[in-house]
C-alpha cells in the first residue's frame, strides 16, 4: 500500500467512530498495542523536545526502506504516534518525505489536540521527515 | 447577603457555553479566572467616554482619566490595606513586578550574599532572582518542604544569614495550594534584617491579603487571577523601599527634568510607571476588586474551602489517585497524580467532556522534579464554581482513568 492508500484506511478508521470519546478510545487501544521501543533507543537522544509528554523516536535504515519504532510515557501520544508508524514506517525516504500530512487534519486530530500536545504532534512529524532526509542524503552518497 | 452560586454565575457569560458537546466546566483559575459582566462593562465605559492619556493633557477628559486611575490605586491601595496610595505600582502582572523589583535590586547585593527563595516557586518568582544572583555573584538558596508541601521552617531559619539580602516566596502554591505562614515567616526574617517579597498571584482572589499586618516589603499580584483584565497588575511595596530603589524602565512620565546631559526621576509611584499606563486595565481591576469585597472574602473562602474539600474527597474515591499537596492550610488548589497514567491523558480526555483543567509542571518544574512526577493535572476553583461541577469532574475523572487504564 502507498502512504496516500494507508492515510485513506485511517480516515476510513476513524469515520466509523462519530464521537470524540469514542475516537480517542481507540486511539488508546491504539497505543496499548503499539510494540514496545528497544530499550536501548528510549534515551535522552531519541527524545523528541516540544511535547508534554516524553516520546522517543527511533528510525532504522535498510534496504531502502525506513522502519520508525516509538514509545511515549502517555498512552494517547503513543496512539497519535502509531498512526504515523502505520503510515510512515517502511516507505523510502524519498516517499516519507513527499507525504502530505493532510490525513491528521481531516480525522479531525489536529482541532481536537490542545495547543500543547499538537505542538507535539507537529515535533514528531518533523522529526520523522529529519531522519528521512538524513537518510535520504546518506543513500545518494 | 447569602452567598448566592447561581445568581454570581450570571454575572459570567462565558460560563454559560458548551465544550465539545458537554457544559463547560471551567476549573482553570490557576491560571486565568473568568471576567464578570461589571470588568468588561468598566473597559467598555472607559473606551466610551473616558478615554485619555492620563498626568499629560490639559483637557477635561485627560482630568478625568487621571481622577479615575489615580482612584483605581487608592481604591486597591487600600483593599490590601497599603499605607498609601503611592506604595502602589501599576505592573502587567506578577512577572513584570518580580523583574521590576529583581531588576532594581543590584545595589543591595554583592558577590557571595544570598537570595533565599522557596522550593515551591513559580518560574516566574524564580528565575528573575536567578538572574540578579548571576549579575551580581551572589547565590540563590532554597528553602525545603516537608512531605506534605508546609515549608519546612527550621530549615527557613536556619538559611536566613547575615548574607541573606531577600527573602522571596509565595504566598499560596499554584501547584500545592498550601497558603505559607507569611506573618510568621516575615517576623523570622525581620529579626534579621532581611526584606520579603511575597508572590499573591494565587492568594489576591482566594484570601485576605492585609500587607501591613504581614509586614512584607512587597507584595505582587495579578489582575486576571482576580476576575480583573489581563495585562495589568499590582506591585506593593513599602515607601522606604520604593524610594530606595533605581527605576527600572525610562521614559514618559516617570521623568521629573529631562536635559540632554543628566535626567532626574520624579516621586513614586510614577518613578516606576514608565509610558502610557494600562488605564483601562487598572480600572478593570478596580471593578474586579469591588466585586469581590461586594461578595465578601469571607463568605468565597468558605464556599471555595468546601468545594476544595467535596472534591478531594470525590478523587480520593479513585483507585491509585494521589492527591499532591496536603498542607495543614490550603486554599482553591487540587493537584494529583494517578498510578500509571499520564497527566497530560487525563487533560486531553477531561477536555473532551468540557472539563477545563491543567496538566504538566506548571511553571513550578523544579517542584514537580522534586516531588518525582513528570506532571500532575490540576484543577482550580472559583468563586463560581458548584458543587454539581466537582461532581462532574470527579466523574470525568473516573472514566478518563478508566479508559487509559
Ligand atoms: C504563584 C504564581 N506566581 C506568578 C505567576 C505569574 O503570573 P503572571 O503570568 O500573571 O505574571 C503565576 C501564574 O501562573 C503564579 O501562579
Amino acid at each position: 500500500m502507498t502512504i496516500a492508500e494507508k492515510q485513506q484506511e485511517v480516515i476510513n478508521e476513524f469515520s466509523m467512530f462519530d464521537d470524540w470519546m469514542d475516537k480517542y478510545a481507540y486511539l488508546i487501544e491504539l497505543g496499548k498495542d503499539l510494540p514496545v521501543i528497544d530499550d536501548q533507543y528510549r534515551t535522552e537522544q531519541q527524545l523528541i523536545s516540544g511535547c508534554q509528554s516524553r516520546v522517543w523516536l527511533h528510525a532504522a535504515y535498510h534496504d531502502g526502506s525506513i522502519k520508525l519504532t516509538a514509545d511515549s510515557d502517555a498512552v494517547i501520544t503513543k496512539g497519535i504516534v502509531s498512526l504515523l508508524i502505520r503510515v510512515l514506517s517502511g516507505h523510502s525516504p524519498q516517499e516519507i518525505l513527499s507525504a502530505d500530512f493532510d490525513f491528521l487534519e481531516t480525522i479531525g486530530l489536529k482541532d481536537h489536540l490542545s495547543p500543547t500536545r499538537a505542538n507535539g504532534l507537529v515535533s514528531m512529524v518533523k522529526q520523522i521527515q529529519l531522519y528521512a532526509r538524513a537518510f535520504h542524503l546518506k543513500s545518494m552518497q | 447577603m447569602a452567598f448566592d452560586v447561581e445568581n454570581i454565575r450570571r454575572a459570567f457569560p462565558i460560563l454559560n457555553q458548551e465544550i465539545n458537546g458537554k457544559a463547560l466546566v471551567y476549573l482553570d483559575n490557576g491560571a486565568t479566572t473568568q471576567k464578570p459582566d461589571v470588568v468588561v462593562q468598566s473597559l467598555v465605559d472607559y473606551y466610551h467616554k473616558t478615554n485619555s492619556n492620563v498626568h499629560r493633557g490639559a483637557h477635561r477628559l485627560s482630568q478625568l482619566a487621571t481622577e479615575q486611575y489615580e482612584g483605581a490605586r487608592s481604591y486597591i491601595a487600600s483593599y490590601i490595606n497599603a499605607a498609601q496610595a503611592r506604595e502602589v505600582i501599576f505592573t502587567r502582572g506578577t512577572s513584570e513586578s518580580v523583574n521590576l523589583v529583581a531588576n532594581s535590586f543590584d545595589g543591595f547585593v554583592d558577590a557571595g550574599d544570598q537570595v533565599l527563595i522557596t522550593t515551591l516557586e513559580h518560574h516566574s518568582n524564580i528565575v528573575p532572582w536567578q538572574q540578579l544572583c548571576e549579575r551580581t555573584g551572589a547565590s540563590l538558596q532554597v528553602v525545603a518542604l516537608d512531605e506534605n508541601g508546609d515549608l519546612d521552617l527550621q530549615d527557613l531559619q536556619a538559611k536566613l544569614s547575615e548574607k541573606t539580602k531577600l527573602l522571596a516566596l509565595a504566598h499560596i502554591s499554584n501547584v500545592l495550594g498550601s497558603i505559607n505562614p507569611i506573618k510568621q515567616i516575615v517576623g523570622m526574617a525581620h529579626a534579621r534584617d532581611i526584606p520579603v517579597f511575597v508572590d499573591g498571584a494565587q492568594a489576591i482572589a482566594h484570601t485576605h491579603v492585609d500587607v501591613q499586618d504581614m509586614d512584607c516589603d512587597f507584595y505582587a499580584f495579578s489582575g486576571h487571577k482576580t476576575y480583573g483584565p489581563m495585562g495589568i497588575g499590582v506591585l506593593y511595596g513599602k515607601e522606604d523601599w520604593l524610594n530606595k530603589l533605581p527605576p527600572y524602565q525610562f521614559g514618559g512620565e516617570m521623568i521629573a527634568h529631562v536635559s540632554f546631559e543628566k535626567t532626574s526621576f520624579t516621586t513614586l509611584p510614577y518613578k516606576f510607571e514608565a509610558g502610557t499606563p494600562n488605564v483601562s486595565g487598572a480600572l478593570g481591576l478596580e471593578a474586579a476588586i469591588r466585586f469581590i469585597e461586594e461578595i465578601g472574602m469571607e463568605p468565597i473562602i468558605a464556599h471555595e474551602d468546601n468545594l476544595l474539600e467535596y472534591a478531594t474527597d470525590q478523587l480520593e474515591k479513585i483507585e491509585g489517585l494521589q492527591v499532591v499537596g496536603k498542607a495543614a492550610h490550603k486554599t482553591a488548589v487540587l493537584s494529583f497524580v494517578v498510578e500509571g497514567i499520564h497527566a497530560s491523558d487525563i487533560g486531553t480526555l477531561l477536555d473532551q467532556m468540557g472539563v477545563a483543567i491543567r496538566t504538566g509542571n506548571h511553571c513550578a518544574q523544579p517542584l514537580i522534579d522534586k516531588l518525582g512526577y513528570h506532571g500532575v493535572v490540576r484543577a482550580t476553583i472559583g468563586l463560581y464554581n458548584t458543587k454539581s461541577e466537582m461532581d462532574v469532574m470527579a466523574e470525568a475523572v473516573n472514566k478518563a482513568v478508566n479508559m487509559l487504564r
